[in-house]
């Protein structure tokens, strides 16, 4: 053993995962002002100073990322008077995966009057989060959910209507009122086409310009402040620097480290990793969140996964055979008595709509049991046939007409004759890089919003509050925050040429310049797929010491296979979609490992992430609040492609308005 | 099965393209199109060619990224996008031609992939309700009559795949243009702009290249989101009133 000094103020790691990293001090201030939590926004708006009209257009802002969060914030700040500059892989702002959101988004309106309130969404939010958010932050969230849905009306958005004309609600897994606002199934691309078309107004009133096909691909940080980004223009393939008075991520979450997910297929994690390297800390990598109805996977081919809307679960029943043989017989040939609906056994007062979660693992016990259908063995049966008889086909067909037409044509199969097949699959990230109270990161001058920062959901089981965070960080959270920031503008102006942008800009060239010279046999594809089955066996719906401790050995040995292997053909100098893959999947190769250090870390069990050390005599997950209240803050320690021993930093939550409890949905 | 492609190849935006044939077999039936295009790439990635480049990101048929003339039809056989239509559309031993959109305001930028940033450019022009940020009205302010906010969700369900303006003989992009300014048009909150908003975006259709449209009606059987004809009349209605109210 080689002696190793520590940072001041750093000691070695505990637990099981002792030895892959080491303790720094404790995140004792993320600036959330203190006193009634009623009042801490509205005393923070007030507080955060005011920027002249005058002067704003000589303050600059980078933004990346175009989906809820960015094309929100782009839009506001341009409103504002800002110049924006705002950066995105796709040909346009309106492509970004938040298009792909269906379920709905919640506000506390109240306009069912069934007893909904800012205080009960907090509540529902923070106790969803399985009491690992913040409770300041989600107040907030809580509060000014009200006027994102005032917003979004305003813009257009065609939120599903009553006969009345006044907005109609649903209600959403795991609450009591109606909360949820939707436009069919396809929330996320309203919500986002108004934001964009926000977005392209200030285009044409020429405060905000955009880069499209635009990918970011290093931080530029200057004295200790994020002043500008290296972007590689992905038609022509030249690497622009961009340098601006504060730099804001809204580029996403990182669910795509799994290889099949329900997320886009650019969706990565590049922009943050680069930060990350940087200096700012990564927070609670390791929660996933799972969805439990997407189609299961066909065959080794499959390229994504495709989400079924939650609401499903409201209508069908579900179940497995009882007797591993009848697995490949027709289902319809199954009698009743040989078929077990087991959420409706073991959770008879929420039966199938039991949060995320507990469904998801549930079906992955079932087809662990060998007793899963369809190919491989992995899906379960979601049956309408008893609502086929309750309510008529008819009914059937307009509640959920377009979700069977989807399912039909992906599966081939008709859904209307035969039961559905589901399985649970990778949906959504509450880990991202850590920001304060004022969604500004462990950089100064570097914001991060929506689902690329970790702020709100804990260890979220919920639907419908990821459009909602996305909406308030970029309309009302960040415009307020950052305004406090550039208060101190002007800044320094910093030139091209400045070491620390040369070396940026080098360092990308570089990187660009080895991915296309290592001209080795395997594809990047390749390497993603593999790494996708080690996160998905290791560190998804269930984990365990050992498993996590034999993934971590496994992500090293792929990375630098991967550095000797890989093969990259083509040019920098035109659209290359290889090389776009290669940089992204060396970053899931290196956020893989964290997240599996911090999984390794977290022994207990809490919202999507059980660890099978932490349960409770009949299986149920077991938080240890005790030892774990804490969002875990990871500081960068590695070198050149390895982690080395990232820094644990803990910011202990500390619940003053909720009451901690143990959850049961028996 | 087994597959004859004739795909085209395109190095970038100023080089000239040709067809070039391919051969692929084992493919399932449960694949996408886009999924076969990934097992082929793959197969040329280990025989050192280039992969084919093609946009996509989504894979839902909601983000409006994918596009293909296959066969001679945007999207393909089915009325759907690419990334939704399944190798079980094709028939063993088939050839299938694949080419990018063609139009003169969608300019290749290499192989299959196309830029359509002329349709941000005419949201631009007017595609929008102006509305600061924080000075929204309850929503509950102005009721909306179930039908017209139907009607507005039906025609806000345009992708902005293009598929429209590939499939007709004018490359015109009316049925985009149609489904925004039904989709603002039905609501009370878009009526202040009304006019404006569509003389600004028919010019700017026009000045971008796409042509005028004749009534033929390929556009709306080749959309994926079912965005009726009707819209284009709408669009024409529209822009005969303001273009009456115009300050001359
Ligand atoms: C299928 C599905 C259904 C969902 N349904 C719901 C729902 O019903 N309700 C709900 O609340 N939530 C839902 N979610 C979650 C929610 O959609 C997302 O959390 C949210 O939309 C994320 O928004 P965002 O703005 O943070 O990021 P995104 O919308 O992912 O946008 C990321 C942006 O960053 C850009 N970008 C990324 N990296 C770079 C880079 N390096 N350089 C330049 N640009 C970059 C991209 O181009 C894009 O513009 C769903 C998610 C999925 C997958
Ligand atoms: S109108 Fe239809 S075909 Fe045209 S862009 Fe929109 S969705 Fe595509
Ligand atoms: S990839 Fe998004 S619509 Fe096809």
């Amino acid at each position: 053993m080689t002696e190793v000094t520590l940072p001041a103020g750093t000691r070695n790691g505990s637990g099981d995962a002792a030895e892959y990293f080491l303790e720094g001090e404790p995140l004792t201030d993320a600036k959330a002002p203190s006193g009634p939590i009623e009042m801490r926004w509205t005393n923070r708006q007030f507080d955060s100073r005011l920027v002249n009209p005058a002067n704003r257009r000589k303050l600059s802002v980078i933004i990346v990322g175009t989906g809820l969060a960015g094309a929100s914030a782009a839009a506001t700040m341009g409103e504002a008077g800002y110049a924006v500059k705002a950066f995105f892989y796709q040909d346009s702002p309106r492509r970004a995966h938040s298009i792909a959101a269906q379920g709905g988004i919640n506000a506390a309106k109240n306009y069912k009057g069934d007893g909904d309130s800012v205080h009960r969404l907090f509540y529902d939010t923070v106790k969803g989060g399985d009491y690992r958010s913040r409770e300041s932050n989600v107040h907030r969230l809580a509060e000014v959910s009200v006027n994102i849905i005032d917003q979004c009306v305003a813009q257009g958005v065609p939120f599903a209507r009553e006969y009345g004309g006044l907005l109609d609600n649903r209600s959403f897994g795991g609450v009591q009122v109606s909360r949820t606002f939707y436009a069919r199934g396809q929330t996320g691309q309203q919500l986002l086409i108004g934001a964009y078309q926000a977005l392209e107004r200030q285009v044409g009133a020429g405060t905000v310009a955009t880069y499209a096909r635009h990918e970011m691909l290093e931080l530029v940080v200057v004295d200790g402040k994020a002043r500008g980004i290296i972007a590689r223009d992905m038609v022509t393939g030249e690497i622009e620097t961009h340098l601006a008075d504060v730099v804001v991520l809204a580029s996403g979450g990182y669910g795509n480290v799994f290889y099949l997910s329900t997320n886009a297929m650019g969706c990565n994690v590049t922009a943050s990793w680069r930060a990350h390297r940087k200096g700012a800390y990564m927070a609670n990598p390791c929660y996933t969140q799972i969805h439990p109805t997407c189609i299961p996977v066909s065959g080794e081919h499959q390229s994504k996964l495709t989400l079924m809307s939650e609401s499903l679960r409201n209508d069908g029943r579900i179940w497995v055979p009882k007797n591993r043989e009848d697995r490949d017989k027709d289902p319809r040939d199954i009698a009743e008595e040989d078929r077990d609906y087991y959420l409706e056994r073991i959770y008879p007062s929420f039966g199938n709509l039991v949060p995320r979660d507990i469904a998801s693992r549930a079906a992955k016990y079932q087809c662990d049991a060998e007793k899963g259908v369809g190919p491989g063995g992995l899906g379960v049966y979601l049956d309408f046939a008893d609502a086929i008889e309750r309510m008529g086909r008819k009914t059937v067909e307009s509640k959920y007409g377009n979700l069977f037409d989807m399912y039909a044509r992906i599966t081939g199969e008709d859904p209307y004759a035969t039961p559905m097949r589901i399985y649970p699959a990778v949906h959504y990230v509450m880990g991202g890089l850590w920001v304060d109270y004022d969604l500004q990161s462990t950089i100064p001058g570097l914001f991060v919003t929506g689902e690329a920062n970790f702020s709100d959901h804990g260890a979220n089981r919920l639907g419908a509050s990821a459009l909602m965070q996305g909406l308030a960080d970029g309309y009302f959270v960040l415009p307020n925050t950052i305004r406090d920031y550039l208060a101190d503008g002007p800044f320094e102006k910093v030139d091209e040429e400045h070491p620390a942008v040369v070396e940026a800009r080098e360092s990308v060239e570089s990187r660009i310049s080895r991915f296309l010279s290592v001209k080795g046999t395997r594809s990047v594809d390749s390497y993603h797929r593999e790494l996708g089955q080690i996160m998905w066996d290791y560190c998804g719906m269930e984990r365990t010491e050992e498993g996590l401790n034999k993934a971590i050995g496994l992500i090293r040995d792929l990375r630098t296979d991967f550095w000797e292997n890989v093969k990259v053909l083509g040019s920098a100098e035109s659209i290359n979609q290889s090389l776009e893959k290669a940089g992204r999947v060396a970053d899931f190769l290196e956020l893989g490992e964290l997240m599996c250090i911090d999984a390794l870390n977290r022994r207990e069990s809490c919202g999507g992430h059980f660890r099978a050390e932490s349960q409770t005599e009949d299986g149920e997950a077991l938080r240890q609040d005790d030892d774990y209240a804490y969002v875990a803050a990871w500081e960068f320690a590695g070198g050149d492609h390895d982690l080395g021993k990232p820094v644990l930093h803990k910011e202990n939550l500390v619940y003053e308005f909720v009451e901690m409890k143990q959850r049961s949905y028996k | 099965m087994r597959l004859n492609l004739k795909i085209w190849r395109q190095e970038n935006a100023r080089a000239k393209g040709g067809m070039v044939d391919y051969e692929l077999d084992d493919i399932s039936e449960d694949m996408s199109f886009l999924e076969m295009l990934d097992v082929l790439n793959e197969k040329l990635n280990a025989a050192d060619e280039e992969p084919i480049a093609f946009d996509h990101d989504c894979r839902e048929g909601i983000c409006g990224s994918c596009g293909l003339m296959i066969n001679g039809q945007a999207h393909g056989p089915e009325v759907t996008t690419t990334c939704q239509l399944h190798m079980r559309s094709f028939k063993d031993g088939e050839t299938i031609t694949i080419e990018p959109w063609r139009a003169d305001a969608f300019p290749v930028l290499k192989d299959l992939v196309v830029d359509r940033t002329a349709f941000d450019r005419m949201i631009q022009a007017g595609g929008f309700i102006s509305v600061n940020t924080g000075s929204a009205p309850d929503a509950h302010a102005t009721p909306v009559p179930k039908e017209n906010a139907d009607r507005a969700f039906d025609t806000a369900t345009c992708i902005a795949c293009g598929a429209c303006v590939a499939a007709c003989p004018n490359a015109s992009a009316s049925l985009f243009l149609g489904a925004k300014i039904t989709h603002l048009g039905e609501l009370p909150q878009g009526q202040a702009e009304r006019h404006e908003r569509v003389l600004g975006m028919v010019s700017q259709h026009d000045h971008e290249g796409f042509g005028g449209c004749t009534n033929i009606g390929e556009c709306a059987s080749a959309c994926p989101k079912g965005i009726p004809l009707d819209v284009i009349s709408q669009l024409n209605k529209d822009l005969r009133t303001a273009l009456r109210h115009a300050p001359s």
